[in-house]
């Protein structure tokens, strides 16, 4: 960096209005994007309750029972209310976008992009089956 | 040294987006929504302690927790730069967000390597 200030010949000074914070409300699809930017806040936020989830496992029966208290409280349920239906838009807007993501090719052909979301939501669906079932087997 | 690692780090949020697609919705609802108001029935302390004995649910655990920290750095770095228009923040974001991330890994491999 140099202390003298820098002139561009016949470019004095550029022209750049100020652009509000809440620039994404005025259009739908603005609001979309940002709205989807947030989710991560609450992937962020899901991922610290396993983190949490986990210590108190490690801790005993007792700190893992205050653990479970804890997400019973109408605070953490309106949260986690919240934070589910972020992470679904996330789900369904990363799902959604994968085949610009990844172009996949079969003997040269470019697979449909219906092919490839399909598939997404097909791995998600076994997924979520499996995680379910393991999870429920551990009630009895 | 950002700008080095920068297609690791893209790498690392892609994984984490994809892990956090697939497998939050379901984690969410049942520990967040249907195991706390007893729509259905929560696995026991004991079932818990056993599963996460195995290494293969600590590995699974690792990716769980870490990959979507990391993809949680790199979207809000960004969301912090356009949304609230900090570019002049720009190192100083980075640091704060992957450094978040970061300490968040280590201390889910200090508990998934402490468990007996």
């Amino acid at each position: 960096m140099s202390a003298e200030p820098h002139y561009t010949l016949y470019h004095p000074k550029w022209y750049r209005p100020r652009v509000s914070v809440w620039w994404w409300l005025q259009n739908r699809a603005y609001t979309g994007f940002v709205l989807r930017e947030l989710t991560s806040v609450f992937v962020a936020f899901f991922a610290m309750v396993c983190l949490w989830q986990l210590r108190a496992l490690t801790q005993g029966p007792e700190a893992y029972g205050q653990f479970l208290a804890r997400l019973r409280t109408p605070l953490f349920l309106a949260l986690d209310t919240l934070a589910f239906l972020f992470v679904l838009f996330h789900a369904i807007t990363w799902f959604n976008l994968a085949p610009k993501a990844m172009v996949l090719r079969l003997r040269g052909k470019r697979v449909p992009d219906g092919v490839i979301v399909g598939l997404n939501y097909a791995i998600w669906l076994v997924l979520s089956g499996a995680v379910a079932f393991v999870l429920l087997r551990g009630g009895w | 040294m950002v700008r080095r690692i920068t297609p690791l780090l893209w790498l690392l949020f892609s994984a984490g987006g994809t892990i956090a697609a697939l497998l939050f919705p379901v984690h969410l609802f049942l520990a967040g929504l249907a195991f706390p108001l007893g729509w259905l029935e929560a696995p026991r302390y004991e079932f818990l302690q056993r599963l996460v004995m195995h290494p293969l649910t600590r590995l699974y655990l690792f990716v769980l927790i870490s990959l979507p920290l990391f993809h949680w750095a790199h979207r809000f770095r960004y969301t912090l730069y356009d949304g609230l228009q900090l570019k002049h923040l720009t190192e100083l974001i980075a640091v704060l967000c992957y450094g978040a991330a970061l300490l968040g890994t280590t201390m889910t491999v200090y508990l998934l390597w402490n468990i007996p």
